[in-house]
């Protein structure tokens, strides 16, 4: 486990003193078939893009809290990594995109049928967004409702 | 990370979220975490290795399919290599 006693002392001052939000998301949701019946998307917080898509924008000093959908067809490793912060070392998930966005292996469960499918599209974030309130009042209530379109019925997320 | 989870878990679909910072998932309190021993920018395990990230993919899923109570914040267990391939 990483703790914040790796990062460096700049961003673990910020953590130690930033005021976290919370969303009251009580008293939460049921998952409600079987695994190996229910629909999965996989959400990233890395940044990642396609190369035909626009790159999230490092200029917005609060965070750029927008978002990509990556179709499930997408071979991973085509996936541009945009988030910017040096804390994230991204020599791993670029030699292995699976490290940050496994949808391979998330196919195999597929195949092994441990999970009964995966929806159309799965989306990116940015991570690290430090004035996070048009991503819960706008971005994030987006992506819910495009999930509850594609009849999503449980969501995996993963960081940088 | 934790507050898309929050908003789509408030929108009714169970999320599972995987953490690399327990600190911060103990402030902002999304509904499932599995906190894994991995350093920043690796919370699947290691590149290449289909067989690790597996194993967090499938103990991340399994949270949702559990009754405890929620917030539910739990630690990844490592999983015991195979001690010998073939005889």
């Amino acid at each position: 486990m990483a703790t914040l006693h790796d990062l460096k002392l700049s961003h673990r001052l910020f953590l130690q003193a930033y005021p976290f939000r919370h969303v009251d998301w009580s008293p939460g949701a049921q998952l409600k078939k079987r695994l190996q019946d229910a629909t999965l998307t996989l959400i990233s917080t890395a940044g990642l893009y396609l190369p035909e898509q626009t790159p999230f924008n490092h200029d917005i000093r609060s965070g750029d809290c927008s978002f990509r959908e990556i179709p499930v067809e997408t071979n991973i490793q085509d996936l541009l990594i945009g988030h910017p912060s040096p804390a994230f070392d991204k020599a791993g998930a670029l030699e292995d995109r699976n490290l940050v966005f496994p949808l391979d292996r998330l196919r195999e469960l597929v195949e092994l049928g441990e999970i009964g499918g995966l929806s159309r599209r799965h989306f990116s974030f940015m991570g690290g967004i430090i004035a996070p309130g048009r991503l819960i009042k706008e971005t994030a209530p987006e992506v819910a409702a495009k999930l509850e379109e594609d009849h999503v019925d449980a969501v995996l997320l993963a960081p940088a | 990370m934790g507050l898309i989870a929050s908003v789509i878990e408030k929108a009714g679909i169970p999320t599972v979220s995987i953490s690399l910072l327990r600190e911060v998932t103990e402030k902002v309190r999304p509904p499932r975490s599995l906190c894994v021993p991995f350093p920043i920018g690796y919370p699947f395990g290691k590149p290449n290795d289909a067989h690790l990230q597996m194993h967090v993919i499938r103990q991340a899923l399994a949270l949702l399919e559990s009754d405890g109570p929620l917030p539910m914040i739990e630690d990844f267990r490592p999983v015991q290599q195979a001690t010998t391939e073939s005889a």
